[in-house]
């Protein structure tokens, strides 16, 4: 199993002066599964990400991504994975192809492939007759999906996604998720935070952030086992309810 | 190469498809010129002057022929007794008055040295102060060419002032003033909102996320932008030269590189605002506070700088487009060379290194 740890981390530690936002977590993520990070608002859930994604440098820890060491490997870590944030990550003044050709451009990818693969992403998507459209004008489901897409269109080793389905309706959540499963059959690791604990379920492993730390991490399962609960909302309540931290 | 290729086509497209910007940052250079050059200029023709001739003689009728056949004047009234001037003025029949002595004739002929008057009308302070540089420059003119005739060789002091703007024009300091504006517009304040907003909708974060480096994403952005100064630049040469009559009396690739110079000034100080906001308009606020209203008011373009007072003097030195400002004038209008401007040039350089240096600081600095 050791050989299959695509992410480690060993007390990674994030301070902003006096504010321990991240505080010594540690965890490793197998190659090809589904991860959960889940945690309520303000627990520290998009720093540890950062850190990972090489935007922030760790105050102290350890930490690697696909083999690269996150204090000094940013630049090759940047080229190994995928990123979509909460925050919509498309261009809505520009249409759906050539949002698809400008990520694809920036990671270096060539004419040729984002050519065929821009092909094969659009009749996946059914979006063959909205190629032309302003991003703009879809709605917001479609958006997302597509936000997805363009986060692994250069096949990335890892996909982070920092609360991808927030706002979106429930049939648009499920059709989502068939494409991160999608992905990670495909051998794409998916690392995703979120506040559905439906979602939760569909990951392989999750682990559960309180005012910093991680306070437990295991498979859906076996975390409902532990707590002699039936599912993971409760859990993610007995848990969050110990938090110090209000919003941040 | 791809990858920088893909950046700068994605700026393309943004400025694009928002129609109404474009316009406006294209269109706006135009409208000022003609603005600046037409309605708000204070140049002023067919003026009414009043002529007190005392001397009635050969000399003076020549002085006076010399304003009558101006376009800037037309003779109101000629008059006969010094009470006049007092009514004149205040019957508004003439705004200036020329007064030429008894004894002109005389002095000329034997001194070589003779005294006119001019006295104007100073309720309209601006106006008066035109009138009475166009009346002398038509009479210093005039003493300049009777001066050749007779081969009397001080005539260079005058022949300096007259080779600045012989015809007092109005358009002589808007157009490098409007050229300042605009391109501090365009350049600091586009760049600066257009990184921002990317902040705003969190596409720069993705962006950051991803192998580009900072550096590329910053000069992708500035690509166009430079590309749209050129396009300014041209259209406000083209007008002044074309429409208002303003020459280039310097040399014109001088002045395209001094300019290509202010633009990096102030797309390094675009990107130094963008990386010290996160609101668009926060972004604008700063760009026009901290550049567009000292362009304005301290380049020296609407008020001369000789005339503030000290503290405000001395601010001046720090706004880039006094020194942009000088620049342009000179070339343009003097025909000065580099060797006259390298100092200004230098002074701007400087600026720009040291804008470029804290914007990457800064921005650096967000990243950890």
């Amino acid at each position: 199993m050791i050989n299959d740890i695509i992410i480690s981390a060993k007390g990674l530690t994030k301070k902003f002066n006096d504010f321990i936002a991240v505080d010594h977590i540690s965890f490793d993520v197998y190659k090809g599964e589904i991860f959960g990070f889940l945690g309520a608002n303000g627990a520290g859930k998009t720093t540890a990400i950062r850190m990972l994604c090489g935007l922030s440098l760790p105050s102290a820890g350890k930490a690697s991504v696909a083999g690269f060491d996150v204090y000094k490997q940013t630049e090759n870590i940047k080229k190994t994975i995928g990123y979509m944030s909460q925050k919509f990550s498309l261009y809505e003044d520009l249409t759906v192809k050539e949002n698809i050709r400008f990520y694809g451009g920036i990671y270096g990818k060539s004419n040729q492939f984002i050519k065929e693969k821009t092909g094969w992403l659009l009749q996946r998507l059914h979006l063959e007759n909205e190629a032309d459209k302003l991003v703009g004008s879809l709605p917001l489901g479609w958006k997302q999906k597509l936000a997805f897409s363009v986060a692994v269109f250069h096949e990335p080793r890892i996909v982070f996604l920092d609360e991808p389905t927030g706002g979106v309706d429930p049939v648009t959540r499920r059709e989502f998720w068939n494409l991160i499963y999608e992905a990670a059959e495909s051998g794409i690791t998916i690392f995703i935070t979120t506040h559905y604990m439906d979602e939760a379920e569909y990951c392989n492993r999750v682990s559960i952030m309180v005012d910093g730390r991680i306070d437990a991490l295991d498979s859906p399962a076996a975390l409902k086992q532990q707590y002699a609960v039936d599912s993971m909302d409760k859990v993610f309540l007995h848990l969050a309810r110990t938090a110090q931290r209000v919003d941040s | 190469m791809n990858q920088f290729f893909s950046f700068v086509k994605k700026e393309f497209f943004h400025i694009w498809r928002d129609k109404r910007t474009m316009f406006i940052l294209l269109g706006m250079p135009v409208i000022q010129i003609i603005i600046f050059g037409f309605a708000l200029t204070n140049e002023v023709k067919n003026a009414e002057i009043a002529v007190l001739d005392q001397s009635h003689d050969a000399a003076s009728s020549l002085l006076v022929n010399e304003i009558k056949a101006s376009r800037y004047f037309t003779i109101a009234a000629l008059l006969h007794n010094p009470d006049e001037i007092k009514t004149t003025l205040q019957e508004n029949k003439a705004k200036i008055i020329l007064v030429i002595p008894s004894s002109y004739g005389n002095d000329l002929k034997h001194l070589n040295a003779a005294q006119v008057q001019l006295i104007a009308d100073a309720s309209d302070p601006n106006t008066a102060t035109t009138l009475i540089n166009y009346a002398s420059a038509i009479i210093q003119d005039y003493q300049q060419r009777i001066n050749t005739n007779i081969q009397i060789p001080f005539a260079i002091h005058t022949q300096v002032r007259m080779l600045y703007n012989p015809q007092q024009k109005g358009a002589y300091s808007f157009v490098p003033g409007v050229m300042a504006m605009v391109l501090m517009l365009v350049c600091s304040m586009m760049t600066a909102i257009t990184i921002v907003r990317e902040k705003e909708t969190g596409t720069m974060e993705v962006m950051l996320v991803s192998p580009v480096r900072p550096m590329k994403i910053i000069i992708a952005k500035a690509v166009p932008y430079l590309l749209l100064s050129f396009i300014n630049i041209a259209s406000i040469l083209l007008l002044s030269v074309y429409v208002l009559g303003v020459p280039i009396n310097g040399s014109l690739v001088l002045l395209l590189a001094e300019s290509i110079l202010f633009t990096i000034t102030c797309l390094s100080f675009g990107l130094l605002i963008s990386s010290i906001t996160d609101s668009q308009q926060t972004a604008m606020f700063i760009s026009l506070t901290g550049m567009f209203l000292p362009t304005a008011m301290l380049s020296g373009f609407m008020f001369p700088i000789e005339n503030m007072p000290l503290a405000l003097r001395m601010l001046s030195n720090v706004v880039p487009s006094r020194w942009f400002y000088e620049i342009v004038r000179s070339v343009m209008i003097k025909g000065s060379g580099f060797e006259d401007v390298w100092m200004q040039t230098m002074i701007l350089l400087g600026m720009t290194l040291l804008l470029i240096i804290l914007a990457v600081k800064k921005f650096k600095i967000r990243l950890e």
